[in-house]
């Protein structure tokens, strides 16, 4: 039987999924007390039951001076800009895809320019960011924005121009102004799209906002990662990264969730 | 004044001509297929009807309106593919014919309710009414189609234009389509242009068949000159317009001899 037919049962497809999980925690278990045999004050690879320790602590005990649980601040922090930021690159990216693919005018004004700004590399605009709205919470949603609002747009855009000719001229027929064109036909057709877009988009948003927080802030995951790092923390720097990647994991599986029940007329096929 | 009035229509892109002195007229209530070769402009001359397109030369007017510069609610339109709106249910669909006209798109309270109310009663006499709730892509290819031209219907054109628009169906679902088409239009007559590729569904359902070709042929040059109607048939009575004429019979003058 050739390869490409050859497809696991239930049983096995559970195990081979599980299997890279085992098989990177075990690595991780053996170096960490290989590194721990040869000097027990080693600290780049903290044993596993220290890990359940610190993460324990962590997520539970408040710090001494502020009488704050940290994680939970920074988790509140870093949600509230990558959210922002997502949310608002989000409309604008609707908006501007909208107004690029439907009104020949506006593609011809904008489509080249959305293009060009979507180039320009944001990070290397995190200086003029800082200088201009500041070290607080604006410029580091402000850099979201500007790093995931431009690929968002073209991509609608595009998809814009894809839905067929032919919806667009029945919908004329039927009476259809150019607004309840855009609101009727193109809008809900390209909602599942944004949603995807959005998904798509976060990976790049927690990127620059841990860029961010990591350069000048007072709070924030980011933030408190390259404070520990100071110390070498590794502990609580894996903690943090594995809480970022479960955060991460959820909000793309909460749109996912949400594009499924919202959208059922993209599954309706027979 | 004929119904609808196409009066000397060149069609041109740059350098390539498509269709060019193509003259009609059409009463009103006549079913017009068209028929031709591929890229023998017929689709071009369709959406010169649907004015999605404006003629290089000529005019296009129908009910004596002025032309045309974009599609509106006189035209109504069913293409091969992609007619109904994949995002609205089957009775919204049929809804759509209604709301698309006000201004934000939407009807509300006792306006929906009644919009809703025709759109079943549309969808029972044309027998969809047990998937109204559906999605289009659940639907057959056959039933897509019939709920296409049903949503045309609702918005009462005064032309309707269907673009091969049982090009996509299987033979015995093509019958069933041409029945269907028949029955609407005993019920409502309507003024129909169809463009074919089959012939004989050409000459089963229409009452004339206009044949797009291009009678200038520039070996050299084969985009120098466009197509334009060759043949207008009577396809009333099945293609044969006079059988059902007697000959008159002299009968005096059979009788003196």
């Amino acid at each position: 039987m050739r390869l490409i037919n050859r497809k696991p049962g239930r049983v096995l497809a559970i195990v081979l999924a599980a299997l890279p999980f085992v098989a990177v925690a075990l690595a991780y278990t053996i170096g960490s007390e290989m590194r721990l045999a040869v000097n027990p004050q080693d600290r780049l690879l903290p044993a596993p039951a220290t890990l359940l320790d610190t993460a324990i602590r962590t997520f539970t005990e408040a710090e001494r001076r502020s009488g704050r649980i940290l994680l939970w601040h920074d988790t509140g922090a870093s949600l509230f800009r990558l959210l922002s930021g997502v949310g608002i690159a989000a409309l604008l990216s609707l908006v501007l895809g909208l107004v690029i693919g439907l009104l020949p005018v506006m593609r011809g004004t904008l489509s080249n320019f959305v293009a060009v700004i979507s180039m320009v590399p944001p990070l290397a605009l995190l200086p003029i960011l800082f200088i201009f709205f500041g070290l607080g919470e604006l410029s580091k949603v402000v850099l979201i924005v500007i790093g995931t609002a431009p690929v968002m747009t073209r991509d609608l855009a595009q998809r814009v121009l894809e839905i067929p000719r032919e919806q667009i001229i029945k919908a004329q027929t039927l009476g259809a102004s150019s607004l309840v064109i855009a609101l009727r036909v193109v809008l809900p057709q390209v909602l599942p799209r944004l949603i995807i877009n959005m998904r798509l988009s976060l990976g790049t948003a927690w990127l620059f906002l841990i860029a961010a927080e990591a350069v000048a802030s007072e709070t924030g995951l980011g933030y408190r990662i390259f404070l520990v790092r100071r110390f070498l923390a590794m502990d609580i720097i894996l903690i943090y990264v594995l809480w970022i990647t479960l955060l991460a994991f959820l909000l793309d599986w909460a749109l996912r969730a949400l594009s499924r029940r919202a959208f059922r007329w993209l599954e309706a096929g027979l | 004044m004929s119904f609808v009035q196409v009066r000397d229509v060149w069609q041109r892109y740059g350098t390539r001509s498509i269709i060019e002195r193509v003259n009609l007229s059409v009463e009103e209530g006549a079913f017009i297929s068209i028929v031709g070769a591929s890229g023998c402009g017929k689709s071009t001359f369709l959406r010169l009807l649907l004015a999605e397109e404006q003629p290089t030369r000529g005019e296009v007017s129908v009910a004596g309106a002025p032309p045309a510069r974009e599609p509106d609610r006189a035209r109504g339109v069913v293409f091969q593919r992609y007619s109904v709106f994949p995002h609205l249910s089957v009775r919204d669909n049929i809804v759509a014919a209604e709301s698309f006209g006000t201004r934000l798109g939407w009807l509300w309270g006792a306006r929906l309710r009644e919009a809703k109310a025709r759109a079943d009663a549309t969808l029972a006499r044309i027998g969809l009414d047990h998937v109204a709730g559906h999605y289009p892509a659940a639907l057959s290819g056959g039933m897509q189609q019939r709920l296409a031209i049903a949503q045309a219907l609702t918005a009462r054109p005064r032309i309707l234009l269907l673009d091969e628009p049982f090009g996509a169906l299987d033979p015995g679902t093509r019958v069933q389509m041409h029945d269907f088409l028949t029955e609407l239009r005993a019920e409502n007559p309507m003024t129909v242009f169809m463009v074919t590729h089959d012939l004989a569904e050409g000459f089963k359902l229409g009452d004339r068949v206009l044949v797009f070709d291009k009678p200038r042929w520039d070996p050299h040059a084969p985009d120098a000159y466009g197509a334009t109607i060759t043949y207008d048939f009577d396809a009333r009575h099945g293609g044969i317009p006079y059988h059902h004429l007697r000959e008159k019979v002299d009968e005096p003058a059979f009788a003196k001899a």
